[in-house]
């Protein structure tokens, strides 16, 4: 199929007539909604539970919640078999040399989620000298989900969000993701154990410190 | 004799030492499984070293989830404490915050009534069949059943998790317990639906056990694997269902005689071999006990308060001195250590994890044994990372 | 089983200068022994090993940093009045620092006799750089995870451990954190609702701007900055 057809050309096919084209039988879509559609509805997640939030994870992927009929029907144990990685449960200083190797060993398009109030922040031990103040300080993350433990429609809820957010990427142009574009891949950095703290204690490409101005 | 002696280590304890490097043996191989695997019950790490197939070594390592729960113990207030203790073991929330409201209230002197201590009960034997059907499904997964036997046990676990999320607005955090009685009364309906849940427990142990217990491959795979001796689980400090299946009688329930348990008919299930089999059997036969408990505690549990009305929540300061509470949760004793110094915020706060202190063996269980059945082995000594590292 | 102070009697009979019962003023009323170093190994496994005690199971190990603290006592002294008159009494304040040292509370049960518990105790000299004492676990194997733990977050040294090292910190770290006065790393970001000592982090890392004073009175050739 040649490059997409131009944006303004009077060729695009509305909504209603795909759909009556749907009802006589004929389906039609364009690569990228096809290419992201098989994407987004078969998005495996990696065996990776750290705390309290994973046995939450494990209730979603159980028989009353079922994220298999989103599409992550098995959890891959291998990192290099699996696209998703469910930061679940609180990221200590010591394991997250681990967890940014596994992300570095995860293949391309990957996508990370961070499930609970730990992965996002630190959550409820942030004030811990062993509890790194979220999984973003090292590693990009797609979607956050909030709570303490997320419920499983939390989860699945986040799952969805993420598939909204493969279904609207662009498969060229500027825009595309980072598996379709051009630049090269990248290691993410793996932090080591230093004598009181990590070294670095964060990835600055990855993650900034919000600026803010005080009043007093 | 030393327990060093009683050590599958050790040559009177049974080890063989065979010389490492001849011509007839290989080099040994270490392996690290962990901390991310799949079947090590979250970030724990054994540093495995093997001939060939069997395990000569294993160092386990953890910290992994070290979240420093000690230190937040005594920068926050004693009351503030109570959501950080669902976290330690955190299948187990109820049985978590007993032990900690057990021990502040044996630090301070403040009694509980009595409908509480029965609601209490209840509360914790929901708890013990809801541990151990997961661990059931969990050994059964890891033994290779994957799967199916852990859709099971999740499938009964929801049950139970929907009366917590209707008793305390949360499936797994509870946060239930005060110091002097619970948060709040459960009310009849909720009362009956236990009954409920307790009654139809019976026919689910049934139908699993059925499908599993009998089962030739966990037989195979589980007898005489990991055996554990009286005299070293003693020594070593094991406690829960890992003891009793070595066949020492200790449960704290009829040893301490804490809350309304004297009051209560059960009996308390040994084991013959102290092998893999046996810890799970242990359970099973636990769980039925836990059914006949629930169903005795529901029918006899009185009208009252749930709160000792003198109980102080605000600016709770107990008096300077010490106390050491356990009870028998699912895993084991769990105990609190609180010194006070009289200010609101405890001076130490030490948490007595049985799933740490039960790790102390894992290498003595393992040595001989391949790598397959460390995994089961694992999971028969029923860990759960919040608690080991806290 | 026996009381606190009876049992006392009992070992200092046996290990004379060895034992101080520790009075436990609260309602929970568990009085402990505090053991001289020395002899505690020995006490250890005569507690283990007595017929009538048989605490075969050491529950719990715990570690409680006392840092130096300065007492300071008040005394009312008699002062000659230097001119002649009748002598005053004046309160006399004096300052002493009473060392601090690092504690380590064992919880022992007994599981043969179903009785308990017996909380013993040992110090160390300071907390600087006399801070070995005897391991007990050659006598009590759960000791084992737990002392290496207090080793890892007091930084007490046990003499006689099979295998002393970090078990929940990485090996290449550094400080005991648990100890008092730990500092952490200053690994300060944004905090929405900011209070107490996360306050002052906050400021520190986000210092107020210096708030420009406006001039006092315009003067006539021209304005200033």
């Amino acid at each position: 199929m040649s490059d997409a057809v131009p944006a303004d050309s009077a060729a695009v096919i509305s909504d209603a007539e795909r759909a009556e084209l749907r009802r006589h039988g004929i389906l039609l879509t364009s690569l990228e909604e096809l290419y992201n559609w098989g994407r987004s509805h078969s998005v495996w997640p990696l065996q990776f539970g750290l705390a309290c939030c994973a046995i939450e994870m494990i209730a979603t992927s159980m028989a009353r919640f079922d994220i298999a009929r989103f599409g992550s029907e098995v959890f891959r144990p291998s990192p290099r078999q699996a696209d998703l990685l469910i930061v679940s449960g609180t990221v200590t200083k010591k394991m997250a040399p681990q967890v940014v190797r596994l992300w570095n060993q995860m293949a391309e398009p990957k996508y990370c989620i961070a499930m609970g109030a730990c992965a996002i922040s630190g959550g409820p031990f942030k004030q811990g000298y062993n509890v790194l103040k979220g999984i973003d300080r090292y590693i990009p993350v797609d979607v956050y989900i909030p709570g303490c433990p997320p419920r499983p429609e939390a989860l699945l809820n986040g799952l969805i969000k993420l598939q909204e957010q493969i279904r609207g990427q662009k498969i060229a142009g500027p825009d595309a993701p980072r598996h379709l574009g051009k630049t090269d891949a990248c290691e993410y950095p793996v932090p080591e154990f230093g004598p009181h703290d990590l070294e670095p204690p964060k990835n600055p490409a990855v993650w900034q410190p919000p600026t803010i101005t005080r009043k007093e | 004799m030393s327990p060093a002696d009683l050590s599958p280590l050790s040559p009177a304890g049974g080890a063989t030492v065979r010389p490492v490097h001849d011509e007839f043996h290989g080099d040994l191989l270490e392996v690290s499984m962990g901390p991310h695997h799949p079947s090590t019950h979250g970030v724990f790490r054994m540093m495995v070293t093997l001939d060939g197939e069997t395990i000569v070594k294993l160092k386990p390592v953890f910290g992994y989830l070290h979240r420093n729960h000690e230190k937040l113990g005594e920068n926050t207030t004693y009351l503030a404490s109570m959501p950080y203790t669902d976290r330690l073991d955190y299948l187990c929330s109820m049985t978590n915050n007993w032990a900690y409201a057990l021990a502040v209230e044996k630090l301070a002197g403040q009694p509980v009534p009595e409908r509480a201590e029965y609601l209490r009960v209840i509360l914790a034997e929901l708890t013990r069949l809801l541990n151990h059907t997961c661990l059931a499904g969990f050994l059964l997964q890891d033994s290779g059943a994957s799967g199916t036997p852990l859709m099971y046990a999740f499938r009964e676990r929801e049950k139970i998790l929907d009366l917590f999320e209707s008793l305390s607005g949360s499936r797994m955090m509870c946060n239930f317990q005060r110091f002097g009685g619970s948060r709040l009364d459960a009310p009849a309906d909720w009362l009956a639906g236990a009954s409920q849940v307790a009654d139809a427990y019976g026919a689910f142990l049934d139908e699993f056990e059925a499908l599993i217990t009998g089962n030739e491959i966990l037989m195979a795979r589980t007898q005489g694997v990991g055996v554990l001796t009286p005299a070293l689980a003693t020594s070593a400090g094991i406690t829960g269902p890992m003891l009793r299946a070595t066949g020492v009688a200790y449960d704290i329930r009829k040893v301490d005689g804490y809350g309304v348990y004297p009051r209560l008919d059960f009996r308390v299930p040994l084991g013959d071999h102290g092998d893999t089999y046996d810890r799970y059997m242990i359970r099973v036969l636990e769980m039925r006990e836990s059914i006949k408990i629930l169903q005795q505690a529901l029918a006899a549990i009185p009208a009252g308060p749930v709160m000792d009305p003198k109980a102080k929540i605000r600016g709770f300061r107990p008096k300077a001195g010490e106390a050491y509470g356990r009870i028998e949760g699912p895993k084991g004793e769990i105990g609190f250590y609180l010194i006070s110094d009289g200010s609101p915020n405890p001076y130490r706060y030490r948490v007595r994890a049985p799933s740490f202190v039960n790790l102390t063996i894992l290498e003595d269980l393992c040595l001989g044994h391949s790598v397959a059945d460390a995994v089961i082995i694992l999971g028969s000594i029923d860990i759960v990372l919040g608690e080991v590292d806290r | 089983m026996e009381t606190t102070e009876q049992l006392r009697d009992r070992l200092l009979a046996r290990f004379p200068g060895a034992v101080q019962l520790v009075a436990n003023p609260g309602p929970a009323a568990q009085h402990s022994l505090l053991l001289e170093p020395a002899h505690a190994r020995a006490i250890a496994e005569f507690l283990r090993d007595d017929p009538a005690l048989l605490l075969d199971y050491c529950s719990n190990a715990t570690g409680v940093d006392w840092p130096d603290k300065e007492i300071t006592e008040t005394v009312k002294v008699t002062v000659p009045d230097p001119a002649g008159g009748p002598a005053k009494v004046v309160d006399q304040k004096t300052t002493r620092l009473q060392p601090g040292c690092l504690e380590v509370v064992y919880h022992l049960y007994s599981m043969a006799r179903r009785h308990g518990p017996v909380v013993i105790r040992l110090r160390t000299g300071n907390r600087t750089d006399r801070v070995t004492l005897p391991s007990l676990t050659p006598a009590w194997r759960s000791c084992e995870f737990q002392e290496r733990e207090i080793f890892d977050l007091f930084g007490v040294i046990f003499d006689g451990h099979p295998d002393l090292r970090r078990i929940l910190m990485w090996d290449e770290f550094k400080d005991h954190p648990m100890r008092k006065d730990y500092v952490e790393p200053d690994d300060y970001e944004w905090e929405p609702t900011p209070h107490g000592t996360v306050m002052d982090k906050a400021k520190a890392h986000h210092p107020a701007p210096v708030p420009v004073v406006p001039p006092a009175a315009p003067a006539k050739e021209g304005t200033q900055p």
